[in-house]
């Protein structure tokens, strides 16, 4: 009854175009954000930044890059934990070898580094395609690894390897608390979204999902695959790349090469194909089922046996954790193929035909 | 749709959840001293993380049934991260939250990534026998504790040993020494000090890392095969020791010119290759095993008698069990200092803890005292030594136990000062910590 369009007109060419064409969906989402700007650095305690809400809003961001080259352009990539590494320490070695080299200015660049990584792993999509790609791009991941192991130069020749970033600020602006760290991630997120929303309904991500669903239609009706697909790798690993800086230095502080292991290109993959290929909120609900879940699970299960009168060991907990975790991935995948991003469509399908849903 | 329904249901029911543990997650502050325990008991290193863990919370368990500290008793959490850095982090986040005093990651990588936030939480960071080599300084590195050894001490006493073997540091020019090493912060952390003493004594240094986890060394013991090493240091952990010392064995690499960091000399390392490792030898951090020392027959006697062992009670006196329950030692040992300046029988707090820490006096009779005759040798911290002793043995595998030397041995002081300070203040100047003058310190 609440969720229904009718009445609502458009008569303009712009109101036709809007990103959310309902005005209950527009309210929604701009109410979403602006309890994540001014609500929730008064409610959530230091644990909850931390641990919780910056480690998803970072991931989140590195999603939303992988899900523009996998969900949107049809290229599977496991390389995204190497172009998050290449942000990393491109931005690292931007703020340290440039002097006055601002926060903002060394993390897109970190990201542009990324990105042209991206081009160049990206060449090979254009001759190979599925799981031969992935294959390729892990290349990528394992090239990373090692360069970030084994050349000093890029760790500023620290002896162990790990190297750290402090005093972070912007125009003043010092972001040392947790709430004003996840406030700086937060607004990267909000800017990054509402530029991947609009890349994929403009002519740019029109080309990749005509690429997506069939490279030789698409050819024929005049894309440039070349141009689509690095597009697509150049913006995919730009986004993640900028996550990448993100990562290590606002919640890390300070990083090895592992801390971006073929682990977490696995992670990212697993969140845009649970979250939803293709979807924007996909992005965001993948990231928060694989960051917070395990932490959640790890948390209550200890709860619930002591809640029963049982004591649980820390191994048993971590044990249950992870068979809960991956039985609940095979589950949602056997419901919901097409992502947790889908659910939520079809609830707002549902809504608007309530009462009466066939 | 059924399946749909119930599918959103168990979604929305897991955010309510959610929001109800994380809730709780602010505890409220018992009258206790709270220790929390990072552990990994499950994954790649959980052979070796389980008995240092049991070793950990069987101590405090031990002190609790002493009385505790000054009637203050112990309680504790353990938080399981698998050794992986960012699950690390979030212990540390939820630990810290409930009154945490003190920590021990028991993980360098998170060690590196600890180091930042102690000064700004006011919790100390103690790495017994790991961690920053350059932390020692206590000047610039206020919270962080590596009492008893740090890496660059294990360095230095390997090259010692090899040195007295082969008859004088003199007698090492023109010697091979590999390095295979776990290929992290924890593995790379001796380079610098090998290398400086391959310029001191002219022997070349060979480095041969090895990816995580260290199943995969049929390519490094090849390079070994080729280019014949006089000895070998190997910087392992977990399952890459004993893969190591099995790569050694097949490629005819005699064990008797391994040796290996105290992470690198415990019963897991060996046991799976038995009787092909004899001969094997490692540094310890002071202690090796030690099933007949009294600390182990208290703990038989007054917590595993009781039925309140945390693990099997034959893994207790074994090597990594000694080693969580000094680290666990010396933990307390930085309350009950603490207390004696800030008043017997309250709970500390973080800064208070600290203070304790860098006035840590344990001499022979207080160590005797407790239990530990024969297993420590004194440890006694400042402002400018967080370490406190850098007293090592080696122990050699004899086929089915290890078996401890009789000499001890003591990092090069003047070599290993100047490279702290080196490295210290180059850290200071990057993060522009002033370091504490000696007028500061004695505050």
């Amino acid at each position: 009854m609440l969720y229904r369009e009718n009445g609502q007109f458009k008569t303009t060419y712009a109101a036709d175009q809007q990103i959310f064409t309902i005005a209950q969906d527009k309210w929604f989402v701009l109410g979403i954000v602006a309890f994540a700007f001014l609500a929730v650095p008064m409610l959530a305690d230091e644990y909850m930044f931390r641990a919780i809400l910056i480690p998803f809003l970072i991931l989140s961001l590195a999603a939303l890059g992988v899900n523009l080259l996998v969900g949107y352009c049809g290229q599977i990539t496991l390389g995204a934990g190497a172009f998050m590494a290449v942000g990393a320490y491109a931005a690292y070695n931007f703020l340290i070898r440039i002097d006055g080299m601002p926060l903002i200015g060394a993390l897109l660049l970190g990201g542009l580094t990324s990105a042209g990584m991206g081009i160049l792993f990206g060449i090979p999509s254009l001759r190979v395609r599925g799981l031969y790609l992935a294959v390729a791009t892990l290349a990528a991941q394992f090239f990373c690894d090692w360069a970030f192991l084994r050349i000093k130069w890029f760790t500023n020749d620290s002896s162990s390897g790990s190297v750290s970033v402090s005093d972070l600020s912007v125009f003043g602006w010092v972001i040392d608390s947790p709430a004003e760290k996840y406030l700086f991630c937060l607004g990267f997120i909000v800017v990054f979204a509402v530029i991947a929303k609009n890349m994929t309904r403009a002519t740019i991500g029109r080309q990749w999902m005509a690429i997506r669903d069939m490279d030789v239609a698409a050819e024929v009706i005049g894309i440039r695959p070349m141009y689509a697909k690095l597009s697509a790798f150049a913006v995919s690993s730009f986004f993640v790349g900028v996550a990448g800086a993100l990562w290590g230095f606002v919640h890390l502080g300070s990083w090895e090469p592992a801390a971006f292991s073929v682990d977490r290109s696995f992670q990212l993959l697993f969140m845009v194909i649970i979250g939803g290929l293709g979807s924007i909120l996909g992005s965001f609900v993948g990231a928060a089922f694989i960051v917070i879940l395990p932490i959640f699970l790890n948390q209550f299960l200890p709860a619930l046996g002591g809640l029963l009168g049982l004591h649980i060991s820390t191994a048993a907990v971590s044990h249950a954790e992870l068979i809960i975790f991956g039985s609940l991935i095979v589950f949602f995948l056997i419901v919901e193929p097409h992502g947790l991003a889908r659910l939520w469509a079809i609830a707002k399908e549902k809504l608007r035909l309530w009462p009466f849903p066939h | 749709m059924k399946f749909r329904a119930l599918a959103l249901a168990a979604a929305v029911s897991a955010v309510g959840l959610t929001s109800a543990t994380v809730s709780t997650a602010a505890f409220a502050q018992a009258k206790e001293q709270f220790f929390p325990v990072l552990v990994y008991r499950t994954g790649a290193y959980a052979a070796n993380g389980n008995p240092w863990a049991n070793g950990y919370v069987d101590y405090l368990k031990l002190v609790n049934a002493k009385g505790g500290v000054n009637g203050v008793k112990l309680s504790f959490e353990e938080c399981e991260f698998g050794y992986a850095t960012d699950r690390g982090v979030e212990c540390y986040e939820r630990l810290k939250g409930k009154g945490a005093t003190v920590f021990q990651p028991l993980s360098t990588g998170v060690t590196f990534a600890l180091t930042d936030k102690a000064p700004v939480d006011k919790i100390p960071l103690v790495t017994a026998g790991y961690g920053r080599s350059e932390s020692q300084d206590g000047s610039v590195f206020n919270w962080n504790f590596p009492l008893l050894g740090t890496y660059w001490v294990g360095a230095d006493v390997a090259i010692q040993h090899i040195a007295k073997q082969a008859g004088g540091l003199d007698k090492l020019k023109g010697k091979k020494i590999a390095l295979v090493y776990h290929d992290s912060p924890f593995g790379k952390e001796p380079i610098p000090l090998l290398q400086e003493r391959a310029k001191l004594h002219g022997f070349e240094l060979m480095l041969l890392p090895v990816a995580h986890p260290g199943v995969e060394q049929k390519a490094t013991w090849l390079q070994i095969r080729q280019a014949r090493p006089d000895n070998v240091l190997l910087w392992g952990w977990g399952v890459m020791n004993s893969t190591a010392l099995k790569e050694a064995q097949a490629t005819g690499f005699a064990r008797e010119k391994m040796l290996g960091i105290w992470w690198a000399g415990a019963e897991p390392d060996v046991k799976d290759v038995g009787a092909g490792a004899k001969g094997y030898a490692a540094l310890t951090l002071q202690h090796s095993a030690e099933p007949n020392s009294k600390v182990v027959k208290d703990m038989l006697e007054m917590v595993h008698a009781k039925g309140q062992g945390t693990g099997p009670k034959d893994e207790v006196g074994s090597v990594l069990y000694m080693r969580g329950l000094i680290s666990s030692m010396v933990a307390v040992e930085g309350v009950r200092k603490a207390q004696e300046r800030y008043g017997k029988g309250k709970v500390m707090t973080g800064e208070q803890v600290r203070w304790g820490l860098e006035n840590l006096n344990l001499d022979q009779k207080t160590l005797d005292g407790m239990g530990f005759a024969g297993v420590m040798r004194p440890v006694q911290t400042s402002c400018l030594d967080h370490m406190g002793s850098s007293w090592v043995r080696i122990q050699t595998w004899d086929g089915t136990k290890w078996v401890p030397g009789t000499d001890w041995y003591q990092a090069d002081e003047k070599l290993l000062r100047g490279m702290v300070l080196n490295a210290s203040r180059k850290y200071a100047e990057e993060k522009k910590i002033t370091p504490r003058t000696p007028e500061q310190c004695k505050q």
